[in-house]
């Protein structure tokens, strides 16, 4: 009997949400004492900011240049290499349980294998993409996945009670909600049991009662929130009022401050703010964030506060039931997410092509089995997403893939340093109705430096350097002063020298996400 | 702001006559045949009427069938569309290979993107099709 895996993913979480990072609005003990048995890591990038890239490199170990998901629409081919499969191949039970995204969510043709299971929990062949046992859900409460047919089958009445999420345009729903009308937000009158975080962790649980006691078993609990919309289930409102939701540290409360920081920074930046231009599927088209006022983002904090607050209890059940096995010694278990959210830093909500902490700052905490007796830490070190691959395989007792493109992430920055973690990349590349922008990031040494290719929007000459100990908010962009200029050069070259290899031919899009 | 309309255009290189690849493309009864996700397709005079994976029900117009020049061009009419026209064209490039497009232009932009999207899927599938001689 080896070591167990509970890879526990949220969608589009920031590092500052966790207690055990700082954050003070949601309570998380749960997550917080994961952190302080095992290892928390203090700067872990991934290697897109939107799902389907970011969610391809967690399953691939690479970077999505190689994948080839350059960006959302764009299906992970059936045939790519999958830790999964390979932890399937040496005897683990395998299951992924909640938002997959490999593949586009707009489908009405159904001719992509994840919207098209119906009611079956096992794939045709034994297995999609490594994992025997599937059980999909997304964020809202209509579809062809798993969650969406059981309210269907069992609670139609609640379905109506979700925030739409598209518009009549298809494009992601601009409508507001709440007290504040802030976009996104709704009340939600869901049953808190019906939602669809209980329901993930219920699925969980149910899986792994399935189990016999001595499988070897890698699950992928994969929960929607808190990705917007910002609809928790009503009755948890009174959690946290919105009112006494403090403003966000890069919120800038007045308008000229915001616009100050917004124009030293690439073009675009400001043109979404202003309504000029959304450059991408993932921003509702018919928002402007210059209208979005202080309390609007208080309340958004405020919902998502709530959503991190009810994962962290749901993953509590389901590690009370692992504790209830016996099993709780040989697992491990790692919490992270697959990008991050703006959430009222610079006036901007969502994500986009915004290469900055609020996006890329991930909580990642690895708490491995207390039988391998691994002392407890924090790496500084940079580390990405592209590391947890190897990672599984370390754990499982199998070599890295050569495909795979990290390396098992470091247990402190000793270890961080002895084996070259020094960098973590990150990449953008979104060519969507004919506007195309495309970034490459490095983080190395307490600085972020991203650099813009050619598109429809910049010449390629713009880029932004931020020093992350003097400025950890990013709102002094100091790629264009001569006194960092050194820094600046140092930083491109080790960028393009550790350019991922590009997969050919390049994929196409397919849908808008 | 985000295009409400949208023109986006797929294609393919096939190894194969225009006369094989056209009796696919220019017999509007056979779209299922060579389109993953549309699960069954009637004609009925200018008519189509096609049903997706999903269950969606889709009628269509069928604007133009040029038997010469290759060209077949069609327009959605359900509720999900402001507007649509959709052309696919065979063209021989004469070294024994054809050049098929699919091009579409619609409002709302997403659903250009997503019949689009499924347009260029259909024609690596009909690639297959007449490569693999089936």
């Amino acid at each position: 009997m080896g070591r167990k895996i509970l890879l526990i993913t949220t969608d589009q979480q920031r590092y500052d949400t966790l207690g055990c990072n700082g954050g003070e609005l949601a309570r998380t003990p749960v997550v917080d004492s994961l952190a302080a048995q095992g290892i928390r890591y203090e700067r872990a990038h991934p290697q897109s900011v939107v799902c389907m890239p970011s969610r391809s490199t967690i399953l691939t170990g690479q970077h999505p240049s190689t994948h080839g998901v350059y960006m959302n629409g764009v299906p992970l081919p059936l045939d790519a290499p999958s830790v999964a499969e390979l932890l399937r191949r040496s005897g683990y039970r395998t299951a992924l349980i909640g938002k997959p995204h490999f593949q586009p969510f707009l489908d009405p043709f159904l001719r992509f294998a994840e919207n098209s299971l119906g009611d079956e929990t096992t794939p045709s062949g034994g297995a999609h993409r490594g994992f025997e046992h599937l059980e999909f859900a997304t964020h809202g409460p209509v579809g062809p996945l798993h969650y969406a047919r059981w309210l269907a089958a069992n609670h139609p009445e609640v379905i109506g009670m979700f925030y739409r999420v598209l518009d009549d345009q298809l494009q992601v729903n601009a409508d507001g909600g709440g007290a504040t009308g802030a976009p996104q937000v709704h009340d939600n009158p869901v049953p808190r049991e019906w939602y669809h975080t209980d329901w993930v962790a219920e699925r969980t649980i149910s899986w792994l009662d399935s189990l016999a006691v001595d499988d070897d078993w890698f699950c992928w609990m994969s929960f929607p929130d808190p990705h917007h919309p910002w609809d928790p289930p009503q009755s948890e409102l009174g959690r946290i009022d919105w009112r006494d939701v403090p403003l966000p540290a890069g919120y800038p409360e007045k308008a000229a401050d915001r616009e100050r920081i917004l124009d030293a920074k690439p073009r675009h930046w400001r043109m979404w703010y202003d309504g000029a231009l959304v450059s991408n599927y993932e921003a509702p088209a018919n928002w402007v964030p210059a209208t979005m006022t202080a309390d609007q983002v208080r309340e958004v904090n405020a919902r998502n506060a709530i959503e991190c607050e009810l994962i962290d209890e749901a993953v509590g059940r389901v590690l009370r039931r692992i504790r209830d096995r016996g099993w709780d010694d040989d697992v491990d278990i790692v919490f992270t997410t697959d990008h991050g959210e703006l959430q009222g830093d610079f006036g901007l909500l969502f994500k986009g092509p915004y290469h900055v902490d609020a996006l890329m700052r991930l909580p990642l905490i690895w708490r491995p089995a207390p039988s391998a007796s691994m002392p407890a830490s924090t790496v500084t070190a940079p580390v990405g997403l592209v590391d947890l691959a190897p990672t599984f395989c370390g754990i499982a007792g199998l070599p890295a893939a050569d495909w795979m493109q990290g390396q098992p992430l470091p247990i402190d920055d000793v270890d961080a340093q002895q084996r070259g973690f020094e960098r973590v990349l990150t990449e953008w590349d979104s060519e969507l109705f004919g506007v195309g922008v495309h970034l490459r990031t490095i983080n190395r040494a307490g600085w972020t430096l991203t650099r813009y290719l050619p598109g429809t929007v910049h010449d390629g000459t713009e880029g932004e350097l931020y020093d992350l100990v003097a400025d950890p908010l990013q709102q002094d962009n100091r790629w264009d002063d001569a006194g960092c200029a050194g820094i600046r050069d140092d930083l491109l070259a080790d960028l393009s020298d550790s350019a991922p290899p590009v997969r050919r031919p390049k994929l196409q899009l397919e849908a808008p996400v | 702001m985000t295009a409400v309309r949208a023109s986006i255009r797929r294609d393919v290189r096939i190894r194969g006559s225009a006369d094989d690849i056209w009796a696919y493309v220019g017999n509007a009864a056979r779209l299922a045949e060579w389109w993953p996700g549309i699960t069954s397709c009637t004609v009925d005079g200018d008519t189509r009427t096609i049903t997706m994976g999903s269950g969606l029900a889709v009628p269509e117009k069928i604007l133009l069938v040029d038997d010469i020049d290759r060209r077949f061009q069609y327009r959605i009419t359900g509720p999900l569309f402001r507007e649509h026209t959709s052309t696919i064209d065979v063209h021989d490039l004469g070294d024994g290979t054809c050049l098929v497009v699919y091009s579409i232009d619609a409002e709302p932009s997403t659903m250009a993107l997503v019949i689009g999207g499924a347009g260029g899927n259909a024609l690596a599938h009909l690639r297959d099709l007449i490569e693999g001689g089936s």
